[in-house]
């Protein structure tokens, strides 16, 4: 793997926000605007509470961690989706550039630019509304870690789902996360929903880092193993959308799909 | 130009070997076989849906062959698809670059995509030889249609390809600009030493600019040769005549020869 070709891809996206407030003012605003809905909610339950339970962590916390998720898979899935509204693939893959540079590029914009998001959120929801992740201690790490794997391989499946089915399919991506938010428990114990949903969850790697975040603010004994688990589940899933996304481009080049995507801009 | 029965595998830039491609029961591109040598501009001429722009997808490795082979500069394109094309570059009418980005932003991504050294030298080269330095900070989709072609051309040359791909390069250019970039073409392939497929509808432009041409229709290579001597070897007073000759009446002889 080159490393000249993942930095064209890093250049560009950076050429694209510099240059464009809506490209810039996502990154932060919508998460900001989630962090201080939430702040907000929280604090009126702490006010219902009256000081019985702190809805500060379990809540805002979740949609922190969750929103970081989203950002991530987003990150990827915008990337990819610059080369669509540019008509730019048939310029992009008639050159040397590999699909692992391509996807590498790609995954380190996603960092970036969730990388101002999350901080953006830990100063509201830190400064603003009192959360500290200092309850979670070293294991916040492998929390975020595991929701990044995961955000990374829901991106590359989305981007592989819109080259497979034709640009207006960006409709149908976008709202992944919130397909799989229900089977996650972002606010709730998986042991809440039906038995079927249940075993959805334990396939999804943000359950294992949910119900341990609420395992520890709950002061009961954390199991590793299970968040080994998510980790494993979120390595996995990298893999499969990796492959996934180098099949459907094997299909595109064969079929001719990948060049009709650029005579589009022809018409 | 270099002469056929002297070529050697260096001197060949593109070596295309009975490429076949098929769509369910559609025949695109029937048993295409040809080479371009270096310093050699040949025209890929043919009717609309004859099989140049299919032919050209699958030199550039985004559509496969169904059967054949591809190697540029020796390289086998489906074996070996990145040192391949590291060694070529495109430009075509209805791949624009990406119009968000200026100038100067285009040439330094594609530049690092092709993994030039010494970029910043290299594309402030291109802006001078192209005419572009006062357009560097201009977006590509605010450019006229010369100046997208300039631009088009500027980064078809940044990896210094020894295959040149042009799809219809002067389709949306007035005549004074076209000859500007013929002429520059041209000069390119002597200068650079490239070889250059070339595909147009302007056979006026054909004959003032190709070594050689071939005819397209239906897939297959129908003829090929010199463009300032097929015409009369084929009864015809013009290549233009030639082609609309061809276009509507596909010779029943798959390949001839001629110049």
């Amino acid at each position: 793997m080159r490393i000249k070709p993942v930095m064209g891809i890093l250049l560009r996206q950076y050429y694209l926000i510099r240059g464009s407030p809506v490209r810039s003012l996502p990154m932060f605003a919508w998460v900001g605007i989630d962090i201080v809905v939430w702040g907000f909610i929280t604090r009126y339950l702490n006010s219902m509470a009256a000081g019985r339970f702190n809805y500060v962590p379990s809540l805002l916390g979740a949609v922190l961690m969750w929103d970081f998720f989203t950002r991530i898979m987003q990150g990827v899935t915008t990337a990819f989706l610059e080369d669509v509204w540019s008509r730019n693939f048939l310029n992009l893959f008639a050159t040397p550039l590999t699909i692992a540079e391509y996807i590498l590029g790609l995954v380190i914009t996603s960092v970036g630019t969730s990388a101002v998001g999350l901080a953006v959120m830990l100063v509201l929801a830190t400064a603003v509304f009192g959360l500290s992740f200092f309850s979670l201690g070293a294991l916040l790490v492998p929390f975020l870690l595991v929701l990044f794997g995961f955000g990374i391989a829901l991106g590359i499946l989305a981007s592989a789902l819109v080259l497979r089915l034709g640009p207006a399919s960006e409709w149908l991506v976008w709202p992944l996360p919130a397909l799989l938010s229900p089977f996650v428990g972002v606010f709730y114990p998986l042991a809440t929903l039906p038995r079927w949903m249940q075993d959805v969850g334990h396939l999804l790697p943000p359950s294992y880092v949910f119900e341990g975040m609420r395992t520890l603010l709950a002061g009961r004994p954390f199991s590793g193993g299970n968040l080994a688990i998510g980790a494993a589940i979120s390595a996995l899933d990298i893999v499969l959308a990796g492959y996934f996304f180098s099949q459907v481009f094997r299909y595109a080049i064969r079929t001719g799909l990948l060049a009709r995507y650029s005579a589009e801009s022809a018409a | 130009m270099y002469a056929q029965d002297n070529s050697t595998s260096e001197q060949v830039a593109l070596s295309v070997s009975s490429l076949c491609k098929t769509y369910s029961e559609v025949v695109a591109v029937e048993q295409v076989s040809f080479e371009v040598h270096r310093r050699e501009v040949v025209g890929l001429l043919g009717p609309n849906g004859a099989g140049k722009t299919t032919t050209i997808n699958m030199i550039l490795g985004v559509l496969s062959p169904t059967a054949g082979s591809v190697r540029i500069g020796g390289i086998d394109l489906a074996r070996q698809r990145a040192r391949a094309l590291a060694h070529a570059n495109f430009s075509a009418v209805y791949a624009s670059l990406p119009g968000n980005l200026t100038v100067a932003q285009n040439l330094h991504f594609f530049g690092l995509i092709y993994g030039i050294s010494d970029l910043g030298h290299r594309v402030g080269e291109l802006l001078r030889q192209f005419d572009l330095e006062r357009l560097r900070d201009t977006k590509c989709g605010l450019l006229s249609s010369g100046e997208q072609t300039r631009v088009a051309l500027a980064k078809a040359v940044i990896n210094r390809p020894g295959l040149l791909l042009l799809d219809e390069p002067t389709a949306s250019l007035d005549p004074a600009a076209a000859q500007t970039i013929r002429a520059r073409i041209r000069s390119l392939a002597l200068e650079t030493g490239c070889g250059i497929l070339w595909t147009s509808h302007n056979m006026y432009e054909v004959e003032e600019v190709c070594d050689r041409v071939l005819f397209l229709s239906h897939g297959r290579i129908l003829l090929e040769g010199d463009p300032r001597r097929l015409p009369r070897a084929h009864g015809a007073a013009t290549l233009e005549e030639l082609f609309i000759r061809l276009a509507r009446e596909p010779l029943a002889e798959p390949l001839e020869r001629a110049g």
